[in-house]
């Protein structure tokens, strides 16, 4: 069994978010993290691995300084790393990452028993979209918001965790999964054995030549050029003044009240 | 000349700053106002392997070597001077035990202090043997018919003393010899005859234990002697050495996160209509604490280098504790002028910084001890 997990690479949004002049991301000057919920999918793969011993393997889309985050989860305690890298697969969108990554993990192959894990959403999009779109392109039964993921032969029980409760799902290998932490849910630290051997783990890059036969690459909707998403506007909102605090519980500041939510037409 | 670090002791920095800031920063208050050493964050540092720098894998151990331990420690240092102390004095046994050990007391001792999460300690200092660890008055003395020795005598301000499992301990064995009758052994905390006293009430540094300890009848194998006999002395003080750039790392970590909090706290506090960062004094005080506290680390990771080459560092090792520690002082002091009175109240981590920050003047040898060392090697 081999648990291929999704990751990404996202500005950390707790500093200063930069935006370029054409309104895209200025990433190169912000700090990245590994997208949070990333994290929480790699952790229950590893969850899995400590229970069944299987192969994890983590995968992502982006520049070749990707490799850093990829040690650090072989140094979490991933056993190999793919990098999906390619000035041609640059500025893709989610429909167009989600073909390269789908047609990257079908050249590795996916297996009876294998699995996608991927996070809900990623912080700097926040669409949600590219786990259940690899789903779609490899024709795989898939499952959002799990929080725990137990495998018993063939069948996953995966308990999603939902607004007003959570509700338990039974599905067939293989499939994709998008994770979401828990509340107890923490992702592991890396180990100091980990980094001194996350060098030595297999490592793999996947460029545009590696995968430009892939039935599933279609050269018109890969990159910028060939993604139907085109970023308007990036912009950090301004900031909210600070509120009005109207204080009293008479007839008169009830009016106050009134009439300012009357302006606002808010009633 | 390189000053970068390698790709793994980068990661190793960016995995020790987090798990400071996530496990140490938020009980660090709270371990400090209680006196009580943080066991499960010790745990959770075995986990993550922590304990194990300088250990070889076979052994239970992370590898690495001096400035492994230097990165983790000054990492920890910034937010938790006392966690920064624990793993850095734990280190020594496991240290000493890889360097003297013979094999069987490597493979029974070594992973249960590295990723068993056994804490280690070091027990050398004495009532009358503090500067003078030759003023040692523990003895051992062997007993042909059992091939032990036994141990009587005490033991004091022993960091860790009152938690610690697996001990380095000096006694005479020979006691007509002085310091070349002195022995090292390895002695377990479950060991009948072994108890340990009274927990110091200290300045800083509360959230590690330090306590007294009691040899009675002590009986430990012979094969628990670490070293050869009568090397007790060499092996004290070679463990020294290695401490000291331990502590120069704690005092490091310490001085830059004083710095980070005066650079942060000057750039919000307003007085005279603008930040106080904007006034000269305050920016010559942060040039200061700055250019001191970058000279300071490179002198501790001078003296790691030479560490892990193989090269001799007592004095170098000497040198970067007493310049880092002074340093400590001197940048918390300036750090806590710079905050005034909210420097000074508990609600802040500035004043246990403060306190935490003068033992790294006295332990693991004090300042004027450090000029004698250092002295004698540049003016032999």
């Amino acid at each position: 069994m081999r648990i291929y997990v999704c990751v990404k690479q996202v500005p950390d949004t707790s500093g200063v978010v930069a935006v370029n002049p054409d309104g895209t991301l200025n990433r190169a000057s912000m700090q990245t993290i590994i997208n949070p919920d990333d994290l929480i999918a790699m952790e229950q793969a590893l969850v899995l691995k400590d229970a069944t011993g299987c192969q994890v393997t983590a995968v992502t889309m982006g520049p070749p300084p990707a490799e850093g985050m990829l040690r650090e989860l072989l140094a979490m305690g991933a056993d190999d790393a793919i990098l999906i890298s390619a000035r041609e697969f640059g500025g893709s969108d989610t429909f167009a990452t989600s073909q390269i990554i789908s047609a990257a993990i079908n050249y590795v192959g996916l297996g009876e028993e294998d699995m996608i894990f991927c996070g809900r959403q990623a912080i700097d999009g926040d669409t949600a979209q590219v786990g259940p779109q690899i789903a779609e392109k490899l024709g795989l039964p898939q499952v959002s918001y799990a929080a725990e993921i137990v495998k018993e032969g063939n069948d996953v029980t995966v308990k999603r965790m939902l607004e007003d409760g959570y509700m338990k799902i039974k599905v067939q290998t293989p499939c994709l999964i998008t994770c979401i932490s828990d509340q107890d849910s923490k992702a592991r630290y890396m180990t100091l054995s980990g980094i001194n051997h996350c060098y030595e783990k297999p490592y793999q890059v996947l460029d545009f030549e590696a995968l430009k036969d892939e039935p599933l690459i279609e050269l018109d909707k890969i990159g910028l050029k060939g993604s139907p998403t085109n970023i308007f506007k990036s912009f950090t909102p301004p900031q909210k003044g600070v509120g009005v605090m109207l204080e009293g519980a008479d007839r008169k500041t009830a009016e106050t009240l009134a009439a300012e939510l009357l302006k606002k037409h808010v009633i | 000349m390189d000053f970068s670090l390698t790709k793994e002791q980068a990661m190793l920095k960016k995995l020790a700053a987090q798990f400071a800031e996530t496990e140490l920063e938020p009980v660090a208050a709270e371990v400090d106002e209680a006196h009580v050493f943080p066991v499960d964050n010790f745990k959770k540092m075995a986990a993550v392997g922590f304990t194990g720098i300088g250990v070889p894998e076979q052994y239970g151990g992370s590898g690495g070597g001096m400035l492994e331990k230097v990165i983790a420690v000054s990492e920890f240092g910034k937010k938790c001077m006392a966690s920064a102390a624990t793993l850095s004095i734990h280190l020594i046994a496991p240290h000493a035990i890889l360097d003297y050990g013979t094999e069987e007391q490597k493979q029974k001792y070594l992973p249960r202090l590295t990723k068993g999460g056994e804490l280690g300690a070091f027990a050398l200092t004495e009532p009358n043997a503090g500067s003078d660890a030759a003023g040692v008055k523990t003895v051992a003395i062997y007993d042909e018919a059992t091939d032990e020795y036994v141990i009587n005598g005490t033991k004091c301000f022993i960091s860790g003393g009152s938690r610690a499992e697996i001990l380095v301990v000096f006694a005479l064995t020979e006691p007509e010899l002085g310091t070349k009758g002195m022995s090292a052994f390895i002695i377990e905390r479950d060991m009948e005859g072994f108890s340990s006293g009274k927990v110091e009430n200290k300045m800083g540094l509360a959230g590690s234990e330090t306590a007294e300890l009691i040899f009675e009848d002590l009986r430990v194998p012979a094969a628990n002697m670490l070293g050869r006999k009568g090397k007790g002395f060499k092996i004290a003080m070679q463990a020294l050495d290695a401490a000291r750039i331990g502590v120069g790392a704690q005092a490091m970590g310490v001085a830059e996160e004083a710095i980070d909090l005066s650079v942060k706290y000057s750039k919000e506090r307003v007085q005279f209509g603008k930040p106080i960062g904007t006034l000269q004094g305050i920016q010559w005080y942060i040039a200061d604490m700055a250019t001191k506290t970058e000279a300071a680390k490179t002198l501790v990771y001078y003296a790691a280098y030479l560490a892990d080459s193989g090269q001799p560092f007592t004095k170098e090792a000497a040198m970067c504790k007493l310049n880092a520690s002074e340093n400590a002082r001197f940048v918390t002091n300036l750090a806590m002028q710079i905050h005034g009175g909210y420097g000074y109240m508990k609600d802040y981590p500035l004043e246990r910084m403060y306190r935490d920050a003068k033992i790294t003047e006295i332990y693991e040898g004090t300042s004027e001890i450090h000029k004698v060392v250092i002295s004698r090697a540049v003016m032999k």
